[in-house]
C-alpha cells in the first residue's frame, strides 16, 4: 500500500524536478509551501513578530509600575493579567519577545560569521589548517555548554564593558554565539569537502579562479541548504538558551523584560497567580515550535532527493 | 593501521590512542576554564554582600591565605600540581613562611570550597549520587517510553498514531524544560489534591519527606514530577530519532530478505530492524550524556534536588572558584569521555566500522 503511494509521489516529484529554468529560491518555496507544519509555523511566527514589532502601541508601559493594579488576573483591560508591580503582562511579554527574538537573531548572525569561515577554510584547504581548526572546534564542543554559559554570564554581570550595559542583548548574544558556532563549522566543512572534489570546481580551478572567489561563488552557494536549515534551528536553540539563562537570573536583568526573566519573577507568585508563568512560557513554546517546523520544512524543501511526505521527517 | 586478522588488538590500540589524545584536550580545556573562572575582576571576595562588610586589610589577608594574590599562571600550576613544593603565606601576614598543603588536582586534591571551607571533593561526593540517581531513573523511563513510540511510528508510518506521536514530539522538543517544571508544580502541587487526605497530590520538591525513614512510595512520589520534567524533551528527541532510523532500515535489502523468508512482520521489525536502528541511537546517547548531565541543573533547581547542578548554580552565584573549577573539569571529563565512548560503542556494535 505505502509502496505504491510512495512511488507515485516519487514520480510526481521527479516530474516536478524536471521543471526547467527554475531558480533555487522558487523551487525551495514551491516545496516549502507543501509542508503544512512549516506554513503553520511561518504564520504563527509571523504573528508573534508582528505583535512584538507593534508592542509600543500598547497603552501600558513595560517598565513603569502601577501599585493600584497589582497581580490582577487576566481581564479585558489586561489580557495576560498584571505582575507584582502592577505592570501589564501582555505588554511585558511583547517587549520580552523583542529581547528574546533579537538575541536569537544575533546568535544566528554570530554563529554564521564564525562557523561559515572556519568550516569553509577547514574544508577547502585541508591539511594542518584543517587539523588546527577542527581541534579547536572539538575543544569548544567538549566544553560543558550550559555551565560555561552560566559562568560567562555571571562574569559579564560584574564587568564594566565599554559602550554596552551589563548583561544586555548584545553581551548575552555574544556569550551564546561563542558557544554555538561549532555545528555550523562542521556542517560547512563537510559540504566543502564533498563539493570541492566535483568537476565544476576543478573547472573553476583550471581557469585560475582565485581561492576566495572559488569558495564564495562556486562552493558556498551549493552548500547553502543545510546552512540555512541549521541557522533556522539555531535561532530556536538560542532563544531557549537565553530564556534559560534569564530564568536562572544570569541573563537579561530586570526591569528589562525577557521571556526567561518573566518566568524567573513569576516563580515566587506562581501558586496563587498562575497567569504569571503560563503566558511567557506559551510565548517561548509557540516561537520555538514554529521555528522548528519552519526548519523542518526548509530541510525537506532544500533536499532534492527527499520525497515529500505528509508528516515531517527528521 | 588496523590489522584485519586481530580485530581485538586494533580496538585496544585505538582506545589507547584516543585516551592519549584526550589528555591534551582536557589540559587545554582546563586552561580555558581556569582562565574564565579567574577572569572576573575582584575575585571571589568582591562577590556578593560579604565583601561590603569586610575591612580591606581583612580582605587582603584572606586573599593571601587563598593564594589569590599570586599571578594567574602560578595559580593554575598550584591548582594543577599543588603547592607543597613552595612556601605559602598561611596566616596571611604577607610573609610566606610555611610549606603549602595543597596537592593539586592531578593528585586528587580539588581544594577547599570558599563557601563552606569543606573539601570540594567531599561536597561533590555527597551530591553526585543524587544526580546519578535522578538521571538514571529518568533515562530508564525515557527508554521505556521512547523506544516503543519510535518503533510503532515507523512501523505504522502515516497512521494516526504516527501523526500524533510526531506532533507530540515536536511539542516536546519546543517546551522549555524549566517552564514545564513550573507548570507541573502548579498542576500537581497547587491545583490537584489527594482526594482522601486533602493534601497536595505530589510534593513540590526534595528527594524525600523530612523526618521519615526509607519509604518507597514516598521516594516514588518525590520522583514523579522531576522525572517527568526531565524526560519530556529526551523522549521527544529519541523517539523521533529512532523513527527515522527505523524508516531508513525498513528499505534495506536484508529486511526484504527477512520478509521474503516468510518471517512474521513482528519478528522482522523487532529482531532485524530495531536491533540495527539502535546502533546509531547508542552513539547519539553517548554524545548526549553531557547534555543530560547539564540539563539536570534546571530539574534540580526547580525541585530543590540536592544534586550537582544545584551545587554548580550555588557556586556560580557565590563565586566559589574551587567548586566551580572542580565541577567544570568533571563535566568536561564526562564530555570527552562520552565522545570516546560513542566512537568505541559504534565500532563494537557495527562490525563494518574499522579502526585505523
Amino acid at each position: 500500500m505505502t509502496e505504491t503511494t510512495e512511488s507515485a509521489e516519487r514520480i510526481s516529484h521527479w516530474e516536478d524536478g524536471t521543471r526547467a529554468h527554475e531558480t533555487m529560491a522558487t523551487m525551495v518555496w514551491r516545496r516549502f509551501r507543501r509542508h503544512p507544519g512549516a506554513i503553520a509555523g511561518a504564520i504563527v511566527l509571523g504573528i508573534i513578530i508582528l505583535g512584538v514589532v507593534l508592542a509600543p502601541l500598547s497603552p501600558y508601559d513595560a517598565e513603569t509600575s502601577d501599585i493600584s493594579s497589582r497581580l490582577e488576573p487576566p481581564s479585558l483591560a489586561h489580557p495576560f493579567g498584571t505582575d507584582a508591580l502592577g505592570r501589564d503582562m501582555l505588554t511585558r511579554c511583547l517587549y520580552g519577545g523583542r529581547i528574546s527574538l533579537t538575541v536569537g537573531f544575533l546568535v544566528v548572525i554570530i554563529t554564521l560569521v564564525i562557523g561559515v569561515p572556519v568550516g569553509a577554510v577547514s574544508g577547502f584547504f585541508g591539511g594542518w589548517l584543517d587539523n588546527v581548526l577542527m581541534r579547536i572546534t572539538d575543544a569548544a564542543l567538549s566544553l560543558p555548554a550550559l555551565m560555561v554559559l552560566i559562568l560567562l554570564s555571571a562574569i559579564l554581570r560584574e564587568i564594566e564593558l565599554p559602550f554596552v550595559e551589563r548583561n544586555n542583548v548584545i553581551t548575552i548574544a555574544m556569550v551564546i554565539g561563542a558557544l554555538s558556532w561549532m555545528t555550523v563549522a562542521r556542517l560547512v566543512r563537510a559540504s566543502f569537502l564533498t563539493i570541492r572534489e566535483q568537476e565544476f570546481v576543478l573547472a573553476a580551478r583550471c581557469i585560475g579562479t582565485p581561492n576566495l572567489r572559488m569558495m564564495a561563488r562556486h562552493i558556498l552557494p551549493n552548500a547553502i541548504g543545510p546552512i540555512i536549515v541549521e541557522a533556522t534551528l539555531e535561532m530556536g536553540y538560542a532563544i531557549m538558551e537565553e530564556a534559560g539563562l534569564s530564568f536562572l537570573g544570569f541573563g537579561i536583568q530586570p526591569p528589562t523584560p525577557s521571556w526567561g526573566n518573566l518566568l524567573n519573577s513569576a516563580w515566587e507568585h506562581m501558586v496563587k497567580h498562575p497567569w504569571l508563568p503560563i503566558f511567557p512560557g506559551i510565548m517561548i513554546f509557540l516561537t520555538i515550535i514554529s521555528i522548528n517546523y519552519i526548519g523542518d520544512g526548509l530541510r525537506d524543501a532544500f533536499d532534492p532527493h527527499k520525497v515529500l511526505q505528509k508528516v515531517g521527517e527528521v | 593501521m588496523g590489522c584485519p586478522c586481530s580485530p581485538e588488538g586494533s580496538v585496544g590500540r585505538y582506545i589507547i590512542r584516543r585516551l592519549l589524545q584526550s589528555i591534551p584536550m582536557l589540559f587545554l580545556l582546563s586552561v580555558v576554564l581556569f582562565t574564565l573562572v579567574n577572569i572576573a575582576p575582584g575575585g571571589p571576595l568582591a562577590g556578593h554582600g560579604r565583601s561590603r562588610h569586610m575591612k580591606p586589610e581583612k580582605a587582603e589577608m584572606l586573599k593571601r591565605q587563598f593564594g589569590l594574590d599570586q599571578p594567574m599562571p602560578l595559580q593554575y600550576v598550584i591548582w594543577l600540581i599543588g603547592n607543597d613544593w613552595m612556601k605559602v603565606d598561611a596566616d596571611g601576614d604577607g610573609v610566606a613562611e610555611s610549606r603549602g598543603e595543597r596537592r593539586g588536582i592531578l593528585r586528587g586534591d580539588f581544594g577547599f570550597s570558599f563557601q563552606t571551607r569543606q573539601p570540594v571533593l567531599d561536597e561533590i561526593a555527597q551530591r553526585l549520587p543524587n544526580t546519578i540517581y535522578l538521571m538514571s531513573i529518568t533515562l530508564i523511563v525515557v527508554a521505556i517510553i521512547a523506544i516503543p513510540i519510535g518503533v510503532l511510528s515507523a512501523v505504522k508510518q502515516y497512521s494516526i498514531f504516527d501523526i500524533v506521536a510526531t506532533t507530540l514530539s515536536f511539542m516536546g522538543q519546543a517546551v522549555p524544560e524549566f517552564w514545564l517544571g513550573m507548570i507541573l508544580i502548579l498542576i500537581f502541587y497547587a491545583w490537584l489534591q489527594n482526594p482522601i487526605t486533602g493534601e497536595p497530590l505530589l510534593p513540590p520538591g526534595g528527594m524525600k519527606s523530612l523526618g521519615t525513614g526509607f519509604n518507597l512510595w514516598d521516594r516514588v512520589q518525590h520522583l514523579i514530577l522531576p522525572v517527568t520534567m526531565g524526560m519530556v524533551g529526551w523522549v521527544a528527541w529519541y523517539s523521533r530519532f529512532l523513527r527515522s532510523g527505523m524508516l531508513d532500515i525498513v528499505h534495506q535489502d536484508y529486511i526484504r530478505t527477512a520478509r521474503a523468508k516468510g518471517l512474521s512482520e513482528r519478528l522482522v521489525m523487532y529482531r532485524h530492524a530495531l536491533k540495527n536502528a539502535l546502533i546509531p541511537l547508542v552513539t547519539i546517547f553517548a554524545l548526549d550524556l553531557p547534555y543530560i548531565f547539564a540539563g539536570s541543573l534546571y530539574v534540580e533547581l526547580i525541585f530543590s534536588w540536592p544534586g550537582m547542578g544545584r551545587l554548580y548554580y550555588q557556586a556560580a552565584t557565590k563565586r566559589d572558584y574551587p567548586m566551580l573549577m572542580a565541577i567544570l573539569i568533571i563535566a568536561s571529563g564526562i564530555t570527552v569521555g562520552a565522545n570516546l565512548l560513542a566512537d568505541i560503542a559504534y565500532g563494537m556494535l557495527d562490525p563494518r566500522v574499522r579502526y585505523d
